[in-house]
């Protein structure tokens, strides 16, 4: 190489010639940074004092084992959200269902656990719960899915509506046929079908809701992690998400993957209630899911829709809904939904940018 | 004359890697000026440079002696330069005139289009440069050849003076072709300054008044068309001397493998793209389809390969050994032992996304061999790599690191027939335009392969738009015409006439339209 050209390339050395490696770590990196920025501004105009809160923050989350325990909890319905959306998107399918499917698997679970007969051993009553929590999710994405390559329905119309059927099948049979009268909860489950809290095993994180499923939600995402990029069925699956015409001429059967990428994503989603019904409530109530489907929907973009970022996202995002809840004496939970949301605009618009620079 | 574009030690980078270093070049006003050069040499990206879709990333471009630097195409356009892409962008549901003045409407918001008067010159603009077509017609009804015509006189309409042509003739009809040429030339008559980007050397030789040929990035050497010879070229874009024909020693022909009889193939709407198409391929021989696309070749490797879609109806036998194919899904036709490389590389072939790897992986993923527990054997995989990128001389940097949208056209062909050709126990061998897109040295490589798999005992199809390597390779040629055989050279006919090459394609030409 000529003297001259190497004097060349030093001086045009932008963005341009990093080398895709560090601008992948780069660009989640001034996404949150940016997140900060833009949320001090808002805490500011909201008239408090952006330090102090998010020291408080800080204080009362990652300060207290409480605190990490409320944060891990929360954190581990937020990955399973995020893998149920994370999965079909890998062949550009759109969950936007993960709520509905995380309700219909809360309340099957919430069923299983009260109907299961009192001497069953722990593991056995466990087992079926979480067994029919999956079945009820991954069936409930599934009709999405069918709709999809049978009919050519839009998943995302679908995964919509199907939301909206959850609840109201849920809403009704929880109002007019399980609920404890006068409360908005079904009986509490079998205590044999409780998943231990950390609390009872370890006697760490005090008192929090924290609870095994952690566990079993890490081993999930590490599955995922192994079936997408390193099986033979991730393999064919990634490729009919990426050229769905080349899949077809390699003998690949791609309505067979949606069907079965859905059903992933479902399954996963009614798993969440291993967390919610049988590690912590211990019954189905109604609103207990509070949107954190729609949550997951961030938390799989932020991760790239990959299953070991999600670990990452989701616990970022824990952070938030539990450190957005302590700080609510200061500053209204309402900012925080704003924050959340312009992170997720600008994690989408900085991996935009990101391609460009590429 | 003056000099219409000039480069001055101009380089262009991405990452670390140089795809143009220190180009010097002018091109003089009222000339036909070819680039050519194997692909990945870095033509696209020098004419992309000139037509403002790169910045250089140093030396200096001047246009009519104006020192330019463009930061988009609207600058080019606006400073005369404009570009025939090789894919064509033009809005099919738009009438020819809409389209020409797309962009450049000339009229305010809420007035009406003056396509009168737009009509009017385009009229003008066609007759001068013998560019037929109707300005009223919809784009989606135009042949190629027609809407390539579509996409110079918008150039005349935007009075581009210097109009660069990427690879104008690989969807072309030889009689098109001729057409096309004869177009360049009257441009060139009017002043006009032409950029011919290709890699086929006849119509270099044919058309252009200079050469430029690269290689590597780099301008290796700029010539007068009239003062070299193929050989030359040849030689200056591989740098070392390569054969043109493949030496293709006679075939010896075994048992029927593939039978096709009386097969009918109706699209959805009814229309008959095959018509009782009858032809047998023999074990140890390459059964060479020619045809001018359109003529019912896309729809028999549909039909060989389980890709008919809904709705279509096929009748008839298409049998392989006895086995019918008809019905047959892709994966289950390929474990009959049959191994396609389809017509559209970029789009059926290859995930772009995925490693070099990967896609020598990709569609033999389900062979045993290959596997371990629920995924793949990293070992085997790494050894099989190798051996396929050493005997099929792929270039890259990476296997497992690199994805294969880095790799250049030919060396990505290389990888799906490296995969195909490597299938174990295949017995029928569909090759549609293996080389389309692929430079010379790469089609030397492929050209050796194809006639090895031929001598170990494979039946061939080979469908290519080129003739020339219809009648380099093939035992038997059938030429095509609306859906069935309209005739058939035999083996010793083929032998034959392969000498007098010129004379044959005249032959063979005389049969596909």
């Amino acid at each position: 190489m000529s003297l001259k050209k190497r004097s060349a390339s030093i001086s045009h050395e932008p963005l341009l010639t990093m080398n895709p490696k560090s601008l992948r770590l780069l660009i989640p990196m001034l996404s949150a940074v940016s997140a900060i920025a833009v949320s001090s501004l808002i805490i500011v105009m909201a008239g408090s004092d952006p330090i102090m809160i998010f020291q408080k923050m800080f204080r009362s989350t990652l300060g207290t084992p409480y605190g990490v325990g409320q944060v891990v909890f929360r954190m581990t319905t937020l990955v399973l959200m995020g893998l149920a959306v994370a999965i079909p998107f890998q062949i550009r399918l759109f969950n936007i269902g993960a709520e509905g499917q995380l309700l219909m698997g809360t309340f099957a679970a919430a069923m299983t656990g009260t109907m299961l007969p009192a001497a069953m051993p722990s593991p056995v009553s466990v087992s079926l719960c979480i067994f029919s929590a999956i079945a009820a999710g991954a069936g409930w994405a599934l009709l999405a899915g069918t709709l999809k390559v049978r009919f050519g329905v839009n998943e995302v119309i679908a995964t919509i509506m199907l939301n909206f059927i959850a609840q109201g099948i849920t809403g009704y049979l929880l109002t007019y046929h399980f609920a404890i009268p006068s409360t908005v909860h079904t009986p509490q489950i079998n205590t044999n079908a409780f998943i231990p809290s950390f609390d009872s095993v370890t006697g760490l994180v005090t008192n929090s809701p924290a609870n095994l499923s952690t566990l079993l939600t890490a081993g999930v995402a590490l599955l995922c992690w192994i079936l997408l990029f390193h099986s033979r069925f991730g393999f064919e699956m990634r490729a009919s998400g990426i050229q769905p015409e080349a899949a077809k001429y390699g003998g690949i059967n791609a309505g067979m993957h949606t069907l079965t990428a859905m059903g992933i994503g479902g399954a996963i989603a009614g798993l969440g209630a291993a967390n919610l019904v049988l590690g912590y409530k211990h019954y189905f109530e109604a609103g207990m899911t509070g949107g954190i489907g729609f949550t997951g929907i961030a938390v799989a973009l932020l991760a790239g829709a990959h299953p070991l970022w999600i670990l990452l996202s989701a616990l970022f995002f824990g952070f938030l809904e539990y450190g957005g809840l302590t700080v609510n004496a200061w500053i209204p939970k309402d900012i925080f939904m704003i924050i959340e949301a312009i992170t997720i605009i600008l994690v989408i618009s900085f991996s935009a940018l990101g391609k460009r620079w590429l | 004359m003056g000099v219409a574009v000039r480069l001055n030690d101009v380089s262009k980078k991405f990452g670390s890697f140089f795809a143009n270093s220190n180009i010097s070049l002018s091109v003089e006003e009222g000339t036909i000026h070819a680039l050519v050069g194997e692909n990945g040499a870095g033509k696209s990206t020098l004419t992309k440079i000139i037509y403002g879709m790169h910045l250089q990333t140093s030396g200096e471009m001047s246009i009519q002696g104006k020192p330019v630097r463009f930061s988009s195409p609207r600058e080019a356009i606006k400073a005369g330069i404009g570009m025939v892409h090789q894919h064509f962008m033009l809005v099919p549901e738009l009438s020819v005139a809409e389209n020409i003045i797309l962009g450049h409407e000339e009229t305010g918001l809420f007035r009406s289009l003056p396509l009168k008067k737009a009509k009017a010159l385009i009229k003008k603009d066609a007759e001068a440069y013998g560019l037929a077509v109707d300005p009223d017609a919809p784009v989606a009804n135009l042949s190629i050849g027609e809407q390539q015509r579509v996409e110079i006189l918008k150039l005349l309409f935007r009075q581009a003076a210097i109009m660069i042509f990427d690879e104008p003739t690989a969807v072309l009809t030889p009689s098109e072709t001729d057409r096309l040429f004869a177009t360049l030339r009257s441009l060139r008559a009017r002043g006009k300054t032409v950029i011919l980007i290709t890699h086929k050397l006849d119509e270099v030789l044919k058309v252009a008044d200079t050469i430029s040929v690269m290689r590597k990035g780099e301008i290796v050497g700029t010539v007068p068309a009239s003062s070299v010879t193929k050989q030359e070229l040849a030689h200056m874009m591989v740098g070392r001397s390569v054969l043109l024909r493949v030496i293709n020693p006679p075939a010896s022909p075994q048992k029927i493998i593939l039978h096709i009889h009386k097969l009918r193939y109706l699209t959805p709407t009814g229309e008959e793209k095959l018509h009782d198409l009858s032809l047998n391929i023999r074990a140890g021989e390459i059964y060479g389809i020619a045809g001018v696309e359109g003529n019912g070749q896309s729809e028999l490797l549909k039909a060989l390969w389980g890709l008919a879609p809904a709705g279509t109806s096929l009748s008839g036998e298409a049998t392989l050994k006895g086995t019918s194919l008809i019905g047959k899904s892709p994966a289950a036709i390929a474990h009959l032992g049959v191994s396609h490389t389809p017509e559209n590389r970029l789009r059926h072939a290859v995930i772009l996304d995925y490693s070099i790897s990967g896609n020598l992986l990709f569609g033999r993923h389900r062979e045993r061999s290959f596997h371990q527990g629920i995924g793949f054997n990293k070992r085997v995989i790494k050894a099989y790599t190798e051996t396929m990128i050493a005997d099929y001389d792929i270039r890259c940097t990476s296997p497992t690191r690199q994805p294969l949208s880095d790799l250049s056209g030919g060396n990505q062909q290389k990888v799906v027939l490296a995969r195909e050709l490597g299938r174990p126990r295949i017995s029928l061998l569909i090759l549609a335009q293996p080389t389309h897109g692929v430079d010379i040295g790469a089609i030397e490589t492929i050209h050796k392969k194809i006639i090895e798999a031929r001598d170990s005992g494979i039946a061939i199809l080979l469908v290519s738009s080129e003739l020339e390597e219809i009648i380099a390779l093939s035992t038997r040629i059938a030429c095509f015409y609306k859906g069935s055989v309209r005739h058939e050279f035999s083996q010793e006919e083929v032998e034959l006439k392969r000498v007098a090459e010129h004379e044959f394609e005249k032959e063979i030409g005389l049969y596909i339209t």
